[in-house]
């Protein structure tokens, strides 16, 4: 049955045509996407790229049929998976569908599947369901799926639980169970946004290569331009529920003449570094010597599982310079940062700001410490208590330290205007701006305070990359403005490239390589740097280069 | 740099419509706020609602059924006729304005270990979930707490001191803590780890006003609704301790009391239960009722499925 209603050559697989889905009353629009038509070949990996709340996901789950009904109606267009209008058929044969004409892939591996369930038994509750083998024959089916997706030794993974596995394998799982059936499309909403870089770079080739076997059709989901050229044949630019552009991957990265591509691509950071002057005035005013932090210790019943998050760590920033830190999860960059404010208590080493160790002071002893350093957080969404207007936020610092109320909120109103939003929001609440703006508040709420040293610990990560583009230009302008020292922490070496003077790579706890960003990228001394830096999705394209030439 | 100043646009989230007007369009709510003022009403004006004094003992007109005419003589001994609406107990005392009076017992009990229970709670589970060498000594008394059974809890809290009002609402209270501790502690430590927390912490604010700015606040939608039930559950608990003799003392008028004295006669006057009875299942259910309504409105958790 795998191979009986595949379409022929030439034909679609999946073929959307002017599919409109109405989002509930009260939303800030009427429509979730309007007029979208989409259409999909045999073995073709079409992209589908936009920003947040451009209705990309909304288009893939209205093909998988999984938007809550009474909330995204479609009421307009059409849907056909191999000429079967999906938006017709009965939930019993959609439920058939799924599975075994199409399947989906999602953002986040670990909660997508089952985690008191075996990864054998997920994989072989797919052809449970949709076929008569017997337990036998599922049994060796599930092992070769799960070879076909190369995960090592499946005779032992097959027991395993999904949190036994890593973030790659558990996504390969997710592919194997995607892919049991061998459907004719795979929507992929996202998949290698939650991944390490490396990683990522693992789980595009393996979509890559298993769609060149099987013919599947692919339709890809990213916000990632990098992504889009590593894997797309076409593809497809939504904006606010709209088509705005589409055509094959080479024409649309490098020909278009739309406007909004253009600026979205001309967002993304290149990974060569513009040219800096070295700084070297000074004495450094953050430094940190032998930084240890070891996470878990001696539990009540024995020995726990310890986590060594950072390891003889040694940096130094100077006034008016951006050091990068940068790794992947679990190398410790953040633990650094928190270290350095303090939010955890280093094991050991020195935290020195301006000559004073701070390492070993008590809360209270380091209170006097606070203004200088100051931290910008990932999240803009919780990085500011909702019940409190932003005025209220940023001036709590400075009254903690005896500012009158009058004067901090002046200079609210000042440091407003410095990150480019009105003084008049300052009595709005957070809920009220977007994630960029509400970075840019939590810029100026570290800047009331009048620091000596910004940390931004992936301060841009979260952001859109248009709007990314605008707060990295603030942070590297308040830097100059008051001659900050910049500790920025980021996974995304397209960012850093941009922003920092120095680089710093971290794996596992370690500092491996230290230098000059332009010679760090060019030249690239360690194993793991060359890794991180051959894993950037799209490093072939510079981007910048590929708009304006 | 090309940032123009930006006003962001006052469109107003609909999620974020205050929970009170939402409240007021939850059936369930309406219904049991409704039924809680009429017995809050009742209670309040316990005394012109009847005439009669809910203590007096009259002899000659023991057990007698519901609707019985009889004469009495008031203060200037003159005679006069009253109807037992709910009939008398077995002392001759008339059980509607027992009943009638019985509903500020009830109400003063609720609220007062709602109040107290809560406040205490919270005090102890901010406490907990913020200081972590605190939290190990306090949850496993907590634990301890919870492993004995309310109402053997409180009987043995009510012997300790003798029967009395607040020796019921201490009694009550006290199982009660833990309930509230683990609550408002776990609130406490999500919220702990959130970033507008650890930013406030890097400004240098003190951790009384983190806990008082940042982490109480979050808590105040759930604890009104915790608030109720313990409400409900402490009316019921005081019946049940007055209904086994351990309760207020007995010429109180209170339901459980009620009950208690009628539990002999039950068999030919099942009145004397029946009708403090359905009162104690009214009020607790219109608790109920108002506590389910409000979990629906003021819980964060259901804002965001909007």
């Amino acid at each position: 049955m795998a191979n009986s209603t595949k379409s022929k050559n030439g034909e679609n697989v999946l073929e959307i045509k002017n599919l409109t889905v109405s989002l509930p009353k009260g939303a800030d629009r009427e429509f979730a996407i309007e007029d979208v038509s989409i259409s999909i070949g045999v073995g073709e990996i079409v992209c589908i790229v936009g920003e947040s709340g451009s209705g990309k996901s909304v288009t893939a789950q209205t093909v998988m049929g999984l938007n809550p009904p009474d909330q995204l109606k479609p009421v307009a267009g059409s849907i056909h998976l191999n000429n079967e209008s999906i938006l017709d058929v009965s939930q019993e044969r959609l439920r058939q569908l799924r599975g075994e004409r199409m399947a989906m892939i999602f953002q986040e591996p670990m909660t997508a599947l089952n985690p008191v369930m075996t990864v054998g038994d997920q994989i072989a509750e797919m052809l449970e369901i949709h076929t008569n083998m017997s337990s036998g024959e599922r049994y060796k089916k599930v092992l070769e799926v799960m070879e076909d997706v190369n995960l090592p030794d499946p005779k032992k993974m097959i027991d395993s639980y999904p949190h036994q596995l890593s973030g790659g394998q558990r996504q390969r799982i997710m592919i194997a169970i995607a892919l049991a059936l061998e459907p004719d499309l795979l929507i992929a909403d996202e998949p290698t946004t939650a991944l390490d870089v490396t990683t990522q770079a693992q789980i595009l080739d393996l979509i890559k290569d298993i769609q060149k076997r099987h013919g599947t059709a692919v339709m890809f989901i990213t916000h990632d331009f990098g992504v889009v050229a590593e894997i797309a044949d076409r593809v497809i630019v939504m904006r606010n529920g709209h088509v705005v552009e589409h055509g094959t991957v080479d024409y649309v990265l490098s020909e278009s003449t739309e406007p909004y591509t253009r600026m979205l691509i001309s967002s993304v950071p290149s990974l060569t570094p513009p040219k800096r002057e070295p700084i070297i005035k000074g004495e450094p005013i953050l430094e940190t010597r032998g930084l240890e932090k070891i996470y878990g210790s001696l539990g009540l019943f024995g020995r726990g599982r310890v986590v060594h998050a950072a390891n003889q760590v040694k940096l130094e920033v100077r006034r008016g310079e951006t050091l990068g830190v940068v790794g992947e999860s679990g190398s410790g960059k953040s633990t650094v940062a928190r270290c350095i404010v303090r939010l955890v208590d280093p094991n050991g080493g020195e935290v020195l700001i301006d000559g004073n160790d701070i390492a070993g002071l008590s809360q209270k002893g380091i209170r006097p410490f606070r203004k200088d350093v100051q931290i910008v957080f990932q999240d803009p969404y919780r990085s500011l208590n909702p019940r409190r207007t932003v005025g209220q936020s940023i001036i709590e610092g400075p009254m903690n330290f005896k500012v009158s109320k009058s004067e901090a909120i002046d200079r609210a109103a000042e440091l407003m205007r410095v990150v480019g939003l009105s003084p008049d929001a300052l009595d709005r609440f957070p809920h009220q701006f977007s994630g960029g703006q509400r970075q840019r508040i939590c810029i100026a709420r570290a800047l009331a305070m009048e620091p000596e040293i910004l940390i931004a610990d992936e301060a841009v990560s979260a952001l859109d990359v248009s709007v990314q583009a605008q707060v990295l230009e603030l942070l590297d302008q308040v830097r100059q403005e008051f001659d900050l020292a910049v500790l920025f922490i980021t996974h995304d070496l397209r960012v850093a490239a941009q922003i920092c003077d120095r680089i710093m790579v971290m794996k596992l706890g370690e500092v491996v390589e230290e230098g000059p960003t332009a010679s760090v990228y060019a030249d690239p001394q360690h194993e793991y740097t060359k890794l991180l830096l051959d894993a950037a999705p799209g490093r072939e394209v510079d981007f910048t280069a590929a708009v304006t030439g | 740099m090309a940032i123009e100043a930006v006003t962001p646009d006052l469109t107003e989230d609909s999620s974020r419509q205050s929970g009170w007007s939402r409240l007021f369009r939850n059936v369930s709510a309406l219904i049991g706020g409704g039924l809680l003022i009429l017995i809050a009403l009742m209670g309040l004006f316990a005394s012109s609602l009847t005439s009669l004094d809910p203590t007096e003992i009259n002899p000659s007109n023991r057990l007698k059924s519901p609707g019985h005419e009889a004469s009495i003589r008031d203060d200037d001994g003159n005679k006069q006729k009253v109807i037992a609406h709910m009939g008398t107990d077995s002392l001759g005392r008339d059980i509607y304005s027992r009943v009638v009076y019985g509903a500020r017992i009830s109400l003063i009990v609720g609220i007062a270990v709602a109040l107290a229970s809560v406040v205490l709670g919270t005090v102890i589970g901010l406490v907990a979930g913020y200081f972590r060498w605190v939290d190990a000594v306090v949850m496993r008394i907590m634990d301890g707490l919870m492993a004995i059974p309310a109402i053997l809890l409180a009987i043995s809290l009510v012997s300790l001191s003798g029967a009395s009002l607040f020796a019921v609402v201490i009694a009550i209270t006290i199982p009660e803590i833990p309930r509230v501790v683990r609550l408002v502690r776990s609130i406490v430590l999500t919220i702990r780890e959130e970033p507008y927390v650890e930013a406030a912490i890097s400004v240098g604010t003190p951790t009384h006003k983190i806990l008082w700015r940042h982490v109480l606040p979050n808590t105040i939608s759930p604890l009104i609704v915790q608030g109720t039930f313990i409400c409900g559950s402490a009316i019921l608990l005081e019946a049940i301790l007055s209904f086994l003799g351990v309760g207020i003392p007995p010429e109180t008028p209170t339901w459980g009391n009620i009950m208690a004295e009628g539990r002999d006669f039950f068999q030919i006057h099942p009145h004397a239960i029946f009708y403090p009875a359905i009162f104690l299942s009214v009020t607790v259910l219109g608790i109920n009722m108002l506590g389910d309504g409000m979990r629906d409105t003021l819980d964060p958790r259901m804002d965001r499925n909007i």
